[in-house]
């Protein structure tokens, strides 16, 4: 009888930590080799042969195709500078300049990945649309409410994220800081 | 007392090696992983336009709505296949990930270097039987060794303004991705 309990409360253990331990590692992003440049991180192991075990359970579980390294590479960015994460209510400025590339785009997407519903279909800025000013850097407007110049609605949902993918760029798995790879800033401007 | 403790530290033990199989595991009994989520619209050993990404509907999460996709779903069983995708003016690129989405091998139209990236995919085995003096001749030839038999390639074409996205999207009308007949 003591035996039977025994095993049966260990199993129970078992398969709570183990199960809970797995769901939680998929479903929290904790990806080893991550570069985190400001607000940004990458996972530029990802597209290579060399992605971990994490990395591939939680790709399967998401059904994406993580960007090659040969291809690019993807920066993810859930919170601003501030730590705060993104508000979709909120006016946010993304503003600077980009790491050397030969294209770059911008997405912004809710947290399951899925582009968001607007008005003006923009879900998202290309390195030749974006409006630069005369020192070569830019502003993009991240807020629901349409403002002059480059502005990338929200569609006023609570959560977003933005997706800053480089193509045919340098930047990849040597890469360590942000000096290296300069990336724009992301600050909450004015909250309703 | 310290009889329960026993079986609780065992229990955790176990919950270890419980974790460590089911996160192995996941991406081979996945249902819904990208190679899954394109084979109703993916034929095999063809190249298929990718509906674009919106709101509403997305074949993946994560694509870049800047650009125009493809795919082929690739089987090696009969032989290697040989991809010809014709280059876009902005930014061209192909992508190749195994059976359960490792991208093993991503090349641009500038690495490639010409007007047109070409290039012939095959298993470890397949190039092994490869003649000999035709390795020589083929050294411009770009072979590409795929580690499973089946997999994805994600062939895309940028719009650097949404206005271009059908241009780009024509171009990849041109993509061709076929079993080579074996000599």
């Amino acid at each position: 009888m003591r035996l039977l309990f025994g095993t049966l409360l260990a199993l129970s253990v078992a398969a709570g930590i183990g199960l809970g331990a797995t769901w939680f590692a998929i479903t929290q992003g904790t990806a080893y080799g991550g570069v985190t440049i400001g607000a940004w991180t990458a996972w530029p192991r990802v597209g290579t042969p060399g992605i971990d075990p994490y990395a591939r359970a939680m790709v399967a579980r998401s059904g994406e195709l993580p960007v090659g390294s040969g291809d690019g590479v993807a920066f993810y960015a859930r919170n601003d500078d501030a730590g705060r994460p993104l508000d979709g209510r909120c006016d946010t400025a993304l503003e600077g300049i980009t790491p050397q590339a030969r294209y770059f785009t911008v997405t912004l997407y809710d947290p399951e990945g899925r582009l968001v519903a607007n008005a003006v279909q923009r879900q998202g800025f290309t390195s030749q649309e974006v409006i630069r000013r005369a020192d070569g850097t830019f502003e993009i407007m991240i807020g629901p409410r349409a403002r002059p110049g480059n502005w990338l609605p929200t569609g006023g949902i609570e959560r977003y994220q933005l997706v800053l993918r480089l193509y045919d760029t340098p930047i990849g798995l040597a890469t360590r800081s942000g000096r290296e790879a300069p990336m724009p800033t992301i600050a909450q401007k004015a909250c309703p | 007392m310290i009889r329960l403790l026993l079986w609780m530290l065992g229990g955790m033990l176990l919950g270890g090696i419980v974790h460590l199989a089911t996160v192995l595991i996941l991406p081979i009994l996945a249902t819904q992983d990208a190679y899954s989520r394109l084979a109703p619209i993916a034929p095999v050993n063809a190249v298929a336009p990718l509906p674009p990404p919106t709101a509403e509907a997305a074949t993946i999460p994560f694509l870049d709505p800047a650009f125009a996709m493809a795919v082929c779903r690739y089987d090696l069983t009969d032989g290697p296949i040989k991809l010809t995708v014709p280059v876009s003016p902005a930014y061209t690129s192909v992508s190749f990930y195994t059976r359960s989405e490792v991208a093993y091998y991503a090349i641009n139209d500038r690495a490639a270097g010409r007007r047109v990236i070409e290039l012939d995919l095959m298993t470890s085995e397949q190039r092994g039987d490869l003649p000999g003096d035709e390795e020589v001749t083929a050294a411009d030839r770009l072979i590409v060794e795929s580690p499973t038999v089946t997999g994805l390639i994600l062939i895309k074409a940028l719009a650097p303004e949404a206005g271009l996205l059908s241009a780009a999207r024509s171009a990849l009308a041109g993509a061709r991705c076929q079993v080579q007949p074996q000599p």
